[in-house]
């Protein structure tokens, strides 16, 4: 280490944005003191941040992209919030049932209440910063139908919700003066070992400069991690590249445990066409303002498919389907409307079964239903992305859909109420944090979360700094030079492998092992293949020097993947039956036995692999129960 | 239906550097960025290029395509010829870091000197009432993907560094006409936006507008109408006169000047 | 080498010496708008001071309209307030429709970028040293378009009233046939009087002023809901406003030639009945 600065952005450097041009300070390291240290600045890491800072903590969000680019834009939907400004006869408890039917039951009852609790003040709060919502006629935030949920609750603007909640939340931020370190990824959580009455608390994280290669090591005694999900792990999805299970990762290298791995949720409508946008999101709210799937020989297919759990509440005939747009106290929903593990399942059958379209997919039609003018209006960003990029008008012709890898329910496991992971200091939250989607999520629950547990998590986080007074834990010289080594590593070896093969092989695997439809045989060969990547990426070789270095950082990220990837395997190894976002070939069904308990998955002691163990369910209390009676 | 592309990337940093041939195998439906990821993944493992969503809607892959400012993601090679040269360089409004990306610091900044929305009281029940018609406006504005590439062709700081302090740029603009246009936000920052943010120094030549990837009107629904706001608060006799006897337009109550 | 170290060639940026790097003809359009407004204001110029040849009864060019200076007998519908004005009666008038241009945000992007090459086009780098855009005088004047377009609309009026006044029959000498002097009669002037009077107030109608002035400045469309209609119609016509200053400035120099040919004897006016 040449120089270290102490606290407070460096000079020469943004206070807010910490951005600025670098090269000249390479071999540094900078250090900065906080209260909390929020990774990631998506819809969860910014409101987290927000949430700290107005409880008084000093607070600096670190992310690996520009600000405001996180993958949060891409939620198109809206944010599910049971606020009955359409349907007066919703509420929380309504919100509260279709939530854990959706994830099959399988969810952390407590989180999945305070969601459907406290979503809609948390979507008022948007407004009050500054988001323009859609209106009803009586001018309140409009609300629409999405898959699993009874009343239209979806609060959204047009197909653009994400963006709307993340431009919000960031102008917020920026409005407040919260730091952001910009471009800056964090590979290691620090923890004092001798602080606290367990194996340790956390005591900082240790971060570089994407643009630099600079290292950063943060002073904080609450680090939460909001850093998304893992899909950038299978071939086919419609997340970005920073998708690479970096808080997942983060979190178990740190000695907290994962629940849910085996849960991955594939969206039922990707585009499969044109190649380079293959997996690139299509949203349901094509199905929720009347859009309707199709195969090959022009049947509506989804009536084949209706499950028995869902029989009830599911149209089955066209004209009731049909009849429920405008009359929904009379009628019950479409089935394209069911689920989202359901209707995934589903198309994945016709494709399998011959039905599919030239290019693979199945027809998703809203062109012969709705008008040009309705669907430019409703749907602006679906027309925009389909004429864009693959030269189709939605409002003249059907679109080539498929399912692609869209979200993992699984994740870190924390505590209900302060979203605190098993290590004191160390909160998750949004996609990274397990529990609250149980086996599979419902559309617009994701945005709800963010926002609600964001919230809760930054308070927390801060308060527990608060708590510490000036006995602070304190980061090992040694941890932060273990680091340093860990991080350079890639640099050291020579004559290995390019990191973009191995990702590539690995997205590849994941895909054709632990995709969709999974069986006992592929699902180990998919584990061998992981301890394969694993040798391979021991090995990898960076080309270039540390300044804004794509290689290097994908080689830092892809020992993410690899853990995590190895997560989601062993656990759908372990889950003998199919349930919400994990379907088994060899155990087609549901059992019982398997819907009381969770997966959790921890490091192994020699921190190479993952151990697993089974764990019970939390109990949901009587009264609560007596909404699925 | 492959093809060998003639791709030239410029690459280097602040001290320099140059534009170089990179002919890539590229196939039908591809976008400018698969070129590049294609290079990245077979020739230059260390080219650095900024990209997120590769959907259009994050906006992270700004860039200069035959000197136009482009989104990667959204540049279809099938709007070129198969023998075509394509030439990609960094935004050259903004200083470079290397290779495709640049500093980008100034729109931060720029950000931040504008005060944010600041809405009155809610309503008795704790909701909020605003008509559709009258949030459409902003919600046109609030398309923006933040790819900044109205900032970087914008002449007034691309030919002119000098005015970037002075100036705020198309996409801040947009946001004023926004918060200007909010029906519930209590701020009049008309005087800012023609004093600190620069709006008189635009000479309304279009070019944000042609280039925005999410088609949002800049210039003639966010621009021209903040315009004419600053000219009622600012050079309208009638404006004043109607305020000096008392006809005051109650559109406006209700808003203090920050 | 055109562009300076403020620019894109300035320290900072990424090196590339070319002012653009664009491949397609983008000097094409501005170069186009450079020939054709050169043309116009030459005309247009040229004449505005004849102050002769305007006047073919019951035609009046629209560069002389109204006529309030020392006009030719027939030509002044409003008076003659100016006939002390040595000049030609043009010169009294033709401020306000050339003002109303000048300002126009349309005519503005077209020629910063077609005369002042501030910028040529888009990409493509200015040559000037230093930029103030519309801060200081002239241009903050810019700023007064709405007092123009208030202008505008008075003589929109004045030109409607002299397309009703083409349809008065012809005197005597200039009459073909019988010479007919009573009912009313219709040209091919008094068609393009009508073409042009329709531009006219096309463009007029859809200038940005307007549509601040009838609705745009609101903040509550809701609130006022025949202001919004208003606003809606004019925004549409707004979106090809650039066009309609385009068209007009054709049908006004088209008109103007035609009564100057007519005026002059060249040639005779096709009539209907």
């Amino acid at each position: 280490m040449t120089s270290t600065e102490t606290s407070g952005p460096a000079e020469g450097r943004h206070p807010m944005t910490g951005n600025a041009l670098s090269g000249d300070a390479r071999g540094g390291m900078e250090r900065h003191s906080y209260d909390v240290v929020v990774v990631g600045a998506g819809g969860a890491g910014l409101r987290a941040a927000i949430a700290a800072h107005d409880a008084g903590a000093r607070t600096a969000i670190v992310c690996k992209s520009l600000l405001g680019k996180a993958h949060t834009v891409m939620a198109e939907g809206g944010i599910a919030a049971a606020m009955g400004n359409r349907w007066p006869e919703d509420n929380w408890e309504v919100h509260f049932r279709d939530t854990m039917r959706g994830g099959k039951m399988l969810n952390n009852w407590r989180m999945a209440q305070l969601h459907a609790q406290e979503a809609p003040e948390r979507v008022q709060e948007l407004e009050d910063w500054g988001a323009l919502f859609d209106r009803t006629d009586d001018g309140l935030i409009s609300q629409r139908d999405f898959g699993g949920h009874k009343y239209a609750r979806l609060a959204h603007v047009g197909d653009r919700t994400g963006l709307e909640m993340i431009r919000t939340l960031q102008q917020r931020a920026v409005a407040l003066g919260i730091d952001v370190f910009m471009e800056c990824t964090v590979t290691d959580v620090f923890k004092d070992p001798s602080a606290g009455a367990g194996p340790g608390v956390v005591a900082g994280a240790f971060a570089y400069w994407r643009e630099s290669g600079r290292f950063i090591v943060f002073d904080a005694p609450s680090v939460i991690l909001a850093t998304g999900g893992i899909g950038k792990s299978f071939k086919v999805t419609s997340n970005s590249w920073e998708y690479t299970g970096d808080g997942h990762a983060l979190a178990m290298r740190a000695g907290a445990s994962l629940i849910n791995m085996e849960f991955v949720q594939f969206h039922p409508t990707g585009m499969v066409w044109p190649p380079s946008v293959k997996g690139l999101l299509v949203t349901e709210s094509v199905r929720g303002d009347g859009g309707i799937l199709k195969n090959s020989e022009g049947e509506r297919f989804m009536f084949d498919y209706i499950p028995e759990f869902f029989k009830a509440e599911t149209a089955d005939t066209v004209e009731e389907a049909d009849a429920w747009y405008d009359d929904k106290k009379n009628n019950r929903r479409p089935p394209e409307l069911l689920p989202r593990d359901e209707v995934a399942r589903a198309i994945n059958s016709e494709i399998k079964a011959g039905r599919g379209t030239p290019h693979g997919g199945i027809y998703l039609d809203i062109a012969s239903r709705r008008t040009p003018e309705f669907i430019r209006k409703r749907l602006p960003s679906m027309y925009h992305q389909f004429k864009e990029l693959a030269d189709v008008d939605i409002t003249a012709e059907a679109m080539e859909i498929g399912p692609t890898c869209h979200y993992v329910m699984g994740g870190v496991e924390v505590d209900a109420d302060t979203q605190e992971s098993a290590v004191t200091g160390l909160y998750a939250v949004g996609e990274c944090s397990g529990g609250m989607h149980g086996s599979n999520r419902l559309g617009g629950n994701s945005l709800g979360d963010l926002l609600v547990f964001g919230k809760r998590a930054g308070e927390h986080a801060s308060s527990y700094a608060a708590s510490l007074g000036g006995t602070r834990p304190q980061v090992d010289e040694a941890h932060v030079k273990a680091a340093q080594k860990s991080a350079l590593a890639p640099f050291e070896v020579e004559g290995g492998e390019n990191p973009y093969t191995i990702q590539s092989d690995l997205q590849q695997s994941m895909n054709d092992l632990v995709g969709i439809i999974r069986t006992r045989t592929e699902l180990e060969e998919s584990l061998a293949e992981i301890e394969a990547f694993k040798v391979r990426a021991s090995t990898m070789v960076v080309e270039g020097h540390r300044q804004y270095n794509p290689g290097w950082h994908l080689a830092l990220d892809l020992r993410n993947m690899l853990i995590v990837s190895e997560c989601i395997a062993k656990a759908a190894l372990a889950r003998e039956e199919s349930r919400g976002g994990h379907t088994r070939d060899d155990f087609p069904g549901p059992d019982a036995e398997w819907g009381t308990k969770n997966l959790v998955v921890n490091l192994n002691a020699e921190g190479t692999g993952v151990d697993l163990h089974e764990k019970a369910l939390p109990e949901m209390p009587d009264e609560l129960k007596g909404y699925f009676a | 239906m492959s093809y060998t592309l003639k791709l030239r990337i410029w690459r280097g940093d602040k001290e320099g550097g140059e534009v170089k041939d990179f002919p890539v195998e590229v196939s039908e439906g591809e976008v400018v960025l698969d070129a590049i990821h294609r290079v990245q993944a077979t020739q230059a493992g260390d080219l650095a290029v900024r990209w997120n969503c590769k959907a259009g809607k994050c906006g992270s892959c700004s860039a200069e395509v035959n000197g136009r400012p482009r989104l990667m993601c959204m540049c279809r090679l099938s709007d070129f010829e198969e023998d075509e040269t394509i030439t990609v360089t960094p935004m050259r409004a903004f200083p470079v870091i290397r290779d495709l990306v640049t500093d980008v610091l100034f729109n931060y900044e720029k950000a931040k000197e504008l005060p944010s929305a600041q809405l009155g009281p809610r309503d008795a029940d704790g909701k909020r009432r605003m008509a559709q018609i009258d949030v459409e406006r902003g919600q046109e504005f609030r398309k923006c993907i933040e790819c900044f590439l109205c900032q970087d062709v914008c002449h007034v700081v691309r030919d002119h560094e000098d005015n970037k302090e002075a100036f705020a740029g198309p996409r801040f603009f947009l946001r004023y006409a926004e918060l200007d246009m909010h029906p519930l936000d209590t701020h009049d920052r008309r005087e800012l936006a023609q004093g600190a943010a620069g709006l008189g120094m635009c000479n309304i030549t279009k070019c944000c507008t042609e280039v925005c990837p999410e088609g949002i009107k800049i210039t003639d629904n966010a621009i021209i109408p903040m315009k004419e706001r600053v000219v009622d608060r600012k050079y309208d006799p009638l404006v004043w006169l109607g305020n000096k006897i008392g006809l005051r337009n109650k559109d406006d109550a209700g808003r203090t000047e920050v | 080498m055109a562009s300076t170290d403020q620019g894109v060639t300035s320290p900072t940026r990424a090196r590339i010496d070319a002012r653009t790097l664009r491949q397609d003809r983008w000097w094409l359009a501005p170069l186009t708008t450079f020939v054709v407004f050169s043309a116009f204001v030459v005309y247009a110029t040229v004449r505005a001071f004849m102050g002769r040849d305007y006047y073919a009864s019951p035609y009046l060019s629209p560069f002389y309209s109204p006529c309030l200076g020392d006009c030719v007998e027939g030509a002044s519908d409003f008076g003659q307030p100016f006939a002390w004005f040595p000049l030609s009666a043009a010169l009294i008038i033709l401020i306000f429709p050339l003002g109303f241009r000048m300002t126009c945000y349309y005519y503005r992007k077209a020629y910063y970028r077609a005369f002042w090459l501030s910028p040529p086009a888009c990409g493509v780098a200015e040559p000037h040293q230093s930029y103030s855009g519309e801060t200081r005088l002239p241009l903050v004047l810019q700023n007064v378009h709405r007092y123009f377009w208030y202008a505008a609309v008075l003589v929109g009026l004045v030109l409607t009233f002299d397309v009703f006044l083409a349809f008065r029959p012809m005197p005597a000498e200039y009459a073909v046939g019988d010479g007919e002097t009573s009912g009313i009669h219709m040209g091919l002037g008094t068609l393009l009087m009508i073409i042009n009077v329709v531009l006219i107030w096309l463009y007029t109608l859809s200038c940005h002023s307007c549509r601040h002035v009838v609705g745009g400045r609101l903040r509550h469309f809701s609130k006022h809901p025949v202001r919004y209609r208003l606003w809606t119609w004019v925004s549409r016509l707004n979106t090809s406003h650039g066009r309609w200053a385009w068209y007009s400035l054709f049908s006004v120099a088209l008109v103007d030639l035609y009564i100057f040919l007519l005026a002059t004897g060249t040639i005779q006016d096709v009539r209907f009945f």
